[in-house]
């Protein structure tokens, strides 16, 4: 089944919907950010009770994390995470090198100011998951060259 | 390690329930963006239209299909390739209207709603309507118009979701002046 090409479309769809009243100021701009963020944070969190239906307790942080970057992100993207960094005290960067939000757009850094739109939902996506596993956080995103895209994950202490 | 091992085989089905999820916290936003559900369908139907002149080529691309010589052969090809290809569902396709210009889809479940339940205040609105518009977007693209529109939902209370399907023209494609 291609499924992939649906949800792309969708996405996109969604961006400019959510975009298409907003050629406002940074207040806008900052609103309609939050507004993806918090349906990928639905969706995130929904997909990951269906995702993890019969696995096994996990035993740690990483094992978490871990689980976002294969399993996680297989199931959304059919690709893992190219590369997870941690400093052990909460901060995980999850790299991914050929992000399959941006991959329409034109490599290089031509859009490099357009990308936050085209994270948003995904750095939802992550925060609604691990949320799910009990794992409270914030999750930001930063793109230096497209199609490459890395995701700063901190935990939040509870 | 048995974690790992259980996972692959549903990964699919996995990927068509974030297509689903996403879809709902599409609706939701929309439904709390518009005043009734009128604007709703008629927004869902525009996004959906925008889906599909994009997914034709996609379609195209992937299933290998040449042109179709009648109506009835595309009928074939949407319920038996494109849905199974993009909502891994075979509609079945009755109801042909005597002229041949008319048939309905039969959908005896629908990916789309898997999670869905409608509140009553919301009993105008259809809720697969994205679909009507990927269809009607998708074969404009190969210069046919149609008219889409569901007349059966089971979010509604019916038993089967129904979309029915009306060939309208041919579009013909206009060369500029001077381009042969």
């Amino acid at each position: 089944m291609a499924d992939e090409a649906p949800f792309q479309l969708l996405h996109y769809e969604l961006l400019q919907y959510i975009y298409k009243a907003a050629d406002g100021g940074d207040a806008e701009q900052g609103r309609n950010v939050t507004k993806l963020e918090s349906m990928g944070f639905r969706v995130g969190q929904g997909l990951l009770e269906r995702l993890t239906k019969d696995t096994a307790r996990f035993k740690d942080e990483l094992d978490v994390m871990k689980f976002i970057c294969k399993d996680f992100w297989t199931c959304v993207f059919k690709k893992q995470i190219d590369n997870l960094r941690t400093n052990h005290q909460g901060i995980y960067v999850l790299q991914d090198n050929a992000f399959r939000l941006l991959a329409q757009l034109s490599a290089g850094k031509q859009y490099l100011e357009l990308s936050p739109k085209y994270l948003a939902f995904t750095c939802g996506l992550v925060r609604g998951a691990l949320c799910g596993l009990g794992v409270k956080s914030i999750v930001t995103a930063e793109v230096s060259v497209m199609p490459a895209c890395k995701f700063q994950v901190m935990i939040q202490k509870m | 390690m048995s974690r790992q091992s259980n996972r692959t085989t549903d990964s699919k089905k996995m990927n068509s329930e974030l297509f689903t999820l996403t879809y709902g916290a599409l609706v939701t936003q929309l439904c709390k963006d518009y005043e009734n559900d009128e604007e709703v369908n008629k927004q869902l139907d525009k996004m959906g239209y925008n889906i599909g002149v994009r997914l034709i080529e996609d379609f195209l691309a992937r299933s290998n299909i040449g042109r179709c010589q009648d109506f009835r052969e595309t009928a074939d090809v949407i319920a038996k390739v494109a849905f199974k290809m993009y909502l891994g569902i075979t509609p079945s396709v009755t109801n042909w209207s005597p002229a041949g210009d008319e048939f309905s889809l039969i959908l005896e479940n629908n990916p789309l709603v898997d999670f869905v339940e409608l509140p009553d205040n919301h009993s105008t609105l259809i809720y697969s309507n994205l679909l009507c518009g990927v269809l009607r977007g998708a074969l404009e693209m190969v210069q046919m118009a149609v008219d889409v529109r569901f007349v059966q939902d089971t979010l509604r209370g019916d038993n089967v979701t129904e979309i029915r399907m009306k060939f309208i023209k041919r579009i013909e494609e206009n060369l500029p002046a001077g381009d042969e």
